[in-house]
């Protein structure tokens, strides 16, 4: 259920990049879109490896076992969030940088 | 297990050879602007430094999104050994063959993704040229084709 949320994440987040190009490039959707399309490929490694191991690709079957990872996957959402924050804060306090010392 | 340790130990490597060739390209700059041979194709060629940083991005944020889902699942603790299966050597053994196998797996899947993206990137122009070229080619007739029909 993480590996479904993340992933559908990262497929909004890219659309939204292409959709809106200036306003992507100037927000740096892109870092997030990498951010949760990074981690979707690392959980579909688990999953391959969980079915490896004769578990399923993803847990779908137990209630309280869903619940627990679309929990998780609202959390892995809102992380991905504050770490886009950071990036763009610090990019901003680059570029305000760069800026000032061209001046 | 501790499989976001091995795609976050290339994230260091990646970023440590993205500082570098930032450093190489404020040393020497104008290299990055070279423009594709087609004179068409107008868009300049992406950096590397362009390029690592879609890779780094892809593994630090992974890496940082799986070690939320081992904290989550208690098997990352923020006091020492942090690692709870550090504790018992039994569960070492099987966390480094998950490192091994599920770690490098995760390493490689992003990597070949990433190498995925920069041959598309690289070869967008190229793509954009041939088409344009074939919509050139197939317009004319297909005026030709309508005005006919009328």
């Amino acid at each position: 259920m993480t590996l479904i949320i993340t992933a559908a994440a990262a497929l909004v987040v890219t659309a939204l990049r292409f959709f809106l190009p200036k306003q992507g490039a100037r927000l740096h959707l892109g870092a997030l879109a990498l951010m949760y399309a990074g981690a979707s490929l690392m959980w579909c490694v688990d999953g391959i490896a969980s079915l490896v191991e004769g578990e399923s690709f993803v847990e779908l079957a137990d209630a309280s076992a869903m619940a627990d990872d679309a929990l998780l996957g609202a959390y892995v959402i809102g992380l991905g969030l504050l770490a886009w924050l950071v990036v763009l804060v610090f990019k901003r306090i680059t570029t305000r940088r760069t800026a000032g010392e061209a001046h | 297990m501790a499989c976001f340790i091995v795609p976050g130990s290339e994230a260091i490597v990646a970023s440590i050879v993205k500082r570098l060739i930032a450093d190489k390209q404020v040393a020497s700059p104008g290299q990055d602007t070279t423009k594709t041979e087609d004179t068409r194709a107008t868009q300049p060629k992406l950096s590397l430094k362009t390029k690592l940083s879609w890779l780094t991005g892809m593994l630090w944020g992974g890496a940082l999104l799986l070690a939320l889902e081992h904290v989550w699942h208690g098997e990352v603790v923020f006091y020492p050994p942090f690692l709870t299966a550090m504790a018992d050597p039994a569960d070492t053994a099987v966390m480094l063959q998950e490192m091994g196998t599920v770690g490098v797996g995760m390493a490689v899947l992003v990597t070949v993704a990433w190498l995925v993206m920069v041959l598309v990137a690289d070869n967008l122009p190229a793509l954009r040229n041939a088409l344009a070229k074939r919509q050139n080619a197939t317009s004319p007739t297909n005026e030709a084709a309508s005005g006919e029909g009328a």
